[in-house]
């Protein structure tokens, strides 16, 4: 076994030295031959003819010693691989061009995989992922409500299921301090929400029971990022205290470097819930629940066990904020994160799939044309005794050596798509961070490369294998189309095919998006300016401090230049705030009784309405008559009063809004698009802050500019700080960019498929081209008889038109059926068109006949100029 | 020349060969000639497959293969066999003498 591997390594490495050896032995046999004839008295001469006799060919016997061995395996293919890559050297373009369309097919589906595999596929970065879940509470239609700590604690308290159970909300302290004041992103946790997840701090504790109770120890655990930034990353910092929001906290922990805390990827600061169970508000949905399985517990048990829980706990208190018909499950905390976005992904990695099998497609094509014009070499080949099995390996060798090259080429052109698809992603996408170039990438790569290299290799080598050498040698020079024709044809109707899918499927998203954006947000986004103000610390104790800060700000910024107008909002349209009660008119209105929607509370200040453009429909707007003591009035929104009070007068009817009320209607204003442009949920109350029972902290600032909003960042900025210079301010995004950025999932989607689309339209064109070139080649002479025979120019013209047009139809109805299904699985990204959108089709169909005849064209041309005597003489 | 067959009798060969090395270490050519000599001439070595046949049987161990000064002072290459090849031979010539009993068996029994 050694010695066969050391000898062919020998031979492999040092093929000149065994063959001198090989060469010397068979000499020395004839030597020894022609000796021995000679001793029985053969002259010389005939002595060694009769040697060589006896020996036969000499070059034989040598080459049938050489072909011993497994090294001759290896050898044959490093031959085929020399071969192969001297004729891809030797045809730059061909090569260049195949080369390139498999890199992008590669690179963009190896990108793509990557994105989807990170997000969709590879398990959370915790100890035995599988059993952390999200526990959700679906309202009656599938609506999907956040947590309540009432039915945590109850879940807590009854629930065999789980190790760990916790809730969380988001927390923004500010911290002050040696370094400037800055507002932190952060989470406060029950105690054992990083049981829940499975990480425990790398230095000191983790919360616990005793720090997770109403008035408990004000204690803080900070992430890696903020300890290495803010404190040196000095492991003293445990066990002391630091300032946030002017309350001394106790840092008790720092996370590990690579806790990635997927539930809230910007925090780097937790703290202990410390949920005060008297206000009342343990009722309220503003929580959301994690738990981690215990050892055995499937998904459904737990399901069942919490959705039991649940109803239990609705039918024994009957909280209000609860919908008796709610149910309860757990689901993977994975497939709970990418809920939203998982069909757009997977119709994303299908669309790419699409432009990679039309890219392998497309080289099959060029490989096949290729293939006819070797069809001399192949047949050549096997007449001198190649085995067919040799010429199909060669064959194969080519087309992977090719598509190992563009692999290659892929690999960088998914690392740079990897980038751009990181940096173009929509907030929405969850746990991007963890996205990045690593092993499984360039497994994927690897596997795709070697399968497009096989498969664009296969029809090729078929073709080559069914060649009958008598025929094709006879036949070299001989222009004839072959059977071959109704492959290439195949090939072309499925790019044709695919293209349309694709082009569709960019279409839709088009028009969805465009759609999107026609709609009628219900204010002016031009020149508005907005940003969050917040007031922290305890100087904003006492009462009517927090409002005082605000008015203060207001009127500052109202004298910046530039300004026209300005106001504060509680919660301010597609910025995610969503902020959201329980609205019922006095038990005498006679209101409508389907479900009630939740309806957006906006406490405003200053012209608010003028700032935004909200026109006001009915009564009049709120305004400084309307403060603290003064009688409670409310606008509501225009949809609200006609579904809620059909047929009636809104104005001065009283009003509940959640725990406070009774308001009264002093006017109707325009409808506005809070949550995203595609939800027209539209019932919205506004009142002012301080006719609200609780403080509104933080308020978003929208200024009304004179000419670029954004421009005014720094004054507008100032003006605020010219108050109280420590108040943090975040947030800071024009009102155009919001629009835009609610729609952004949807135009990411979007540019991926006009990508892939524009790219199939460019390989469809390319490969209805290569086909028709190649046909008129193949037909010249067929076309110089028809011209002898007094064809047209144009009839030739039209003769060549008409079968790429051929391909195109049968592609395009193809096309059509294929995309009437697959599209449905765009159906979440789509708004406001139907999957089968007659419009976007009949355009995509006129774009692809017309890239056809674009791409016949030329082919048709050179047709038409055949010269019949050239033609008829070539021969 | 004749109309006798010469040839080795397919698959024998490397018997034939490790038999004739078990008696002294030979150059390919003297492995030729010396096979020739003890059939008398009814078997005739084709070069090329000898050779062959050598690198193979070296190959898997059975033979050791030197580079030599002949009697006649030329370079040749000498195969000897190993121990691993004396035991080939025993396994070979047991199952040639099987297979021949055997077919001696029907040839008589048809007789």
């Amino acid at each position: 076994m050694l010695r066969q591997l050391t000898r062919g390594l020998r031979a492999l490495t040092n093929r000149s030295a065994t063959d001198r050896e090989i060469t010397d032995e068979v000499e020395h046999y004839l030597t020894q031959a022609a000796a021995e004839h000679e001793q029985r008295g053969v002259p010389r001469r005939e002595a060694l003819r009769l040697a060589r006799l006896e020996l036969g060919n000499v070059t034989t016997a040598r080459e049938q010693v050489r072909g011993y061995g497994w090294e001759n395996i290896v050898e044959s293919a490093l031959a085929d691989l020399r071969y192969a890559s001297r004729r891809l050297r030797s045809s730059p373009g061909f090569t260049f061009v195949t080369a390139l369309t498999l890199a992008v097919g590669i690179g963009a589906t190896t990108a793509i995989f990557s994105v989807v595999n990170g997000i969709l596929f590879d398990p959370l970065p915790y100890p035995n992922p599988e059993r952390v879940v999200a526990i959700r509470e679906l309202g009656t239609g599938g609506a999907q409500n956040a947590g309540t700590f009432g039915m945590y604690h109850e879940l807590a308290a009854r629930a065999r299921s789980f190790d760990a159970i916790a809730v969380f909300k988001s927390w923004q302290p500010t911290i002050t301090g040696a370094n400037e004041p800055e507002r932190l992103e952060g989470q406060r946790v029950s105690a054992r929400y990083f049981s829940a997840l499975g990480i425990t701090p790398i230095v000191g504790r983790a919360f616990d029971a005793s720090d997770d109770r109403l008035d408990g120890p004000r204690v803080v655990i900070l992430s890696d990022a903020l300890w290495k930034r803010r404190f040196q990353a000095d492991r003293a910092v445990v066990g002391k205290t630091i300032t946030l929001d002017d309350d001394s906290y106790l840092v008790v922990g720092i996370m590990p470097s690579g806790f990635d805390n997927v539930l809230a990827p910007q925090a780097v600061i937790w703290a202990p819930l410390q949920y005060d169970l008297t206000q009342g508000r343990a009722w309220g949905h503003h929580l959301r629940t994690i738990a981690r399985l215990s050892p055995g517990v499937s998904i459904e048990l737990a399901t069942r066990e919490v959705d039991a829980i649940g109803r239990a706990v609705l039918t024994e208190t009957r909280p209000e904020t609860y919908d008796l018909a709610t149910r309860f499950d757990a689901i993977s905390l994975r497939g709970e994160l990418t809920r939203g976005v998982r069909s757009a992904l997977l119709a994303i990695m299908a669309a790419v799939a699409l432009v990679l099998v039309i890219a392998s497609v497309n080289v099959t094509n060029l490989l096949l044309a290729r293939g006819v014009q070797r069809r001399g070499e192949f047949s050549l080949r096997v007449a001198l005794g190649a085995a067919r099995g040799r010429v199909v390996r060669q064959l194969l060798t080519e087309s992977v050596l090719l598509a190992v090259v563009g692999g290659t080429l892929g690999l960088l052109v998914a690392g740079l798509g990897l980038r751009a698809l990181v940096a173009l992603s929509p907030a929405e996408l969850p746990r991007v961070a963890a996205i990045g170039i690593d092993r499984t990438m360039f497994l994927f790569a690897f596997v795709v490369t070697t399968l497009v290299g096989l498969a664009s290799g296969l029809a090729p080598a078929l073709q080559a294998m069914r060649a009958d050498p008598n025929g094709d040698l006879q036949r070299v020079s001989r222009r004839t189309a072959g059977g071959l024709g109704h492959t290439r044809a195949a090939l072309v109707i499925t790019e044709v095919a695919i293209a349309l899918v694709l082009l569709v499927s960019s279409g839709l998203l088009l028009r969805s998006v465009e759609r999107l954006f026609a709609v009628d947000v219900g204010f002016s986004s031009s020149n508005v300016l907005t940003m969050q103000v917040q007031a922290t610390g305890h100087r904003f104790d006492g009462e009517g401090a927090i409002g005082h800060f605000f008015e203060q700000a207001l009127d500052n910024v109202r004298r910046v230049p530039g300004v026209t107008s300005a106001a504060l909002t509680s919660q301010l349209p597609l910025s995610g705030d969503a902020d959201m009660y329980g609205a019922r008119f006095d038990p005498g209105v006679p209101n409508d009784p389907g479900p009630n929607r939740g309806t957006f509370r906006y406490a405003v200040m200053g012209d608010y309405f003028a700032t935004m453009s909200i026109p006001l429909r009915r009564g009049r707007l709120i305004d400084d008559r309307d403060r603290a003591g003064a009688p409670l009035v409310a606008l509501i929104s225009e949809s609200m009063a006609k579904r809620r009070l059909p047929g009636q007068d809104p104005i001065g009817k009283r009003i509940y809004i959640g725990p406070a009320g009774p308001y009264t209607v002093v006017g109707v204003v325009g409808d506005i698009r809070q949550e995203s442009l595609a939800l027209a949920e539209t019932d919205a109350v506004y009142t002012t802050p301080s006719q609200w029972p609780f403080p509104d902290n933080p308020m978003s600032l929208v200024v009304r500019a004179r000419s670029d909003p954004a421009a005014l960042t720094s004054s507008v900025r100032s003006a605020v700080w010219a108050v109280d210079k420590d108040q943090p301010i975040v947030r800071v995004a024009t009102m155009e960019a919001l629009l835009s950025g609610s729609a952004a999932s949807r135009r990411f989607a979007l540019r991926l498929f006009e990508a892939f689309g524009l790219a199939a339209l460019i390989l469809a064109a390319a490969g209805i081209y290569g086909v028709l070139a190649g046909s008129v080649v193949e037909r010249w002479r067929e076309i110089g008889v028809r011209s002898a025979l007094g064809a047209s120019q144009g009839a030739i013209m039209g003769l060549v038109l008409r079968q790429g047009l051929r391909m195109t139809t049968v592609g395009v109805i193809l096309g059509i059926g294929i995309a009437a299904l697959a599209t449905r699985m765009l159906a979440t990204l789509l708004f406001g068109v139907s999957h089968i959108d007659p419009l976007t089709y009949v355009g995509v169909i006129v774009l692809l006949v017309a890239t056809s005849v674009v791409a016949s064209a030329l082919p048709a041309w050179r047709a038409s100029r055949v010269d019949p005597v050239t033609a008829l003489r070539s021969e | 020349m004749e109309d006798n067959n010469t040839d080795v009798i397919q698959g024998t060969l490397d018997l034939l060969i490790l038999k004739t090395l078990s008696l002294q270490p030979l150059h390919g050519f003297g492995i030729a000639r010396r096979i020739e000599q003890i059939s008398r001439g009814v078997f005739k070595v084709n070069p090329g497959s000898l050779l062959t046949a050598l690198q193979r049987l070296e190959r898997a161990g059975w033979l050791d293969a030197e580079w030599r000064d002949t009697e006649n002072s030329r370079r040749a290459k000498y195969y000897s066999l190993t121990r691993a090849g004396l035991k080939q031979l025993d396994a070979e010539t047991a199952d040639w003498n099987r297979r021949v009993s055997a077919v001696a068996r029907l040839l008589k029994a048809e007789a």
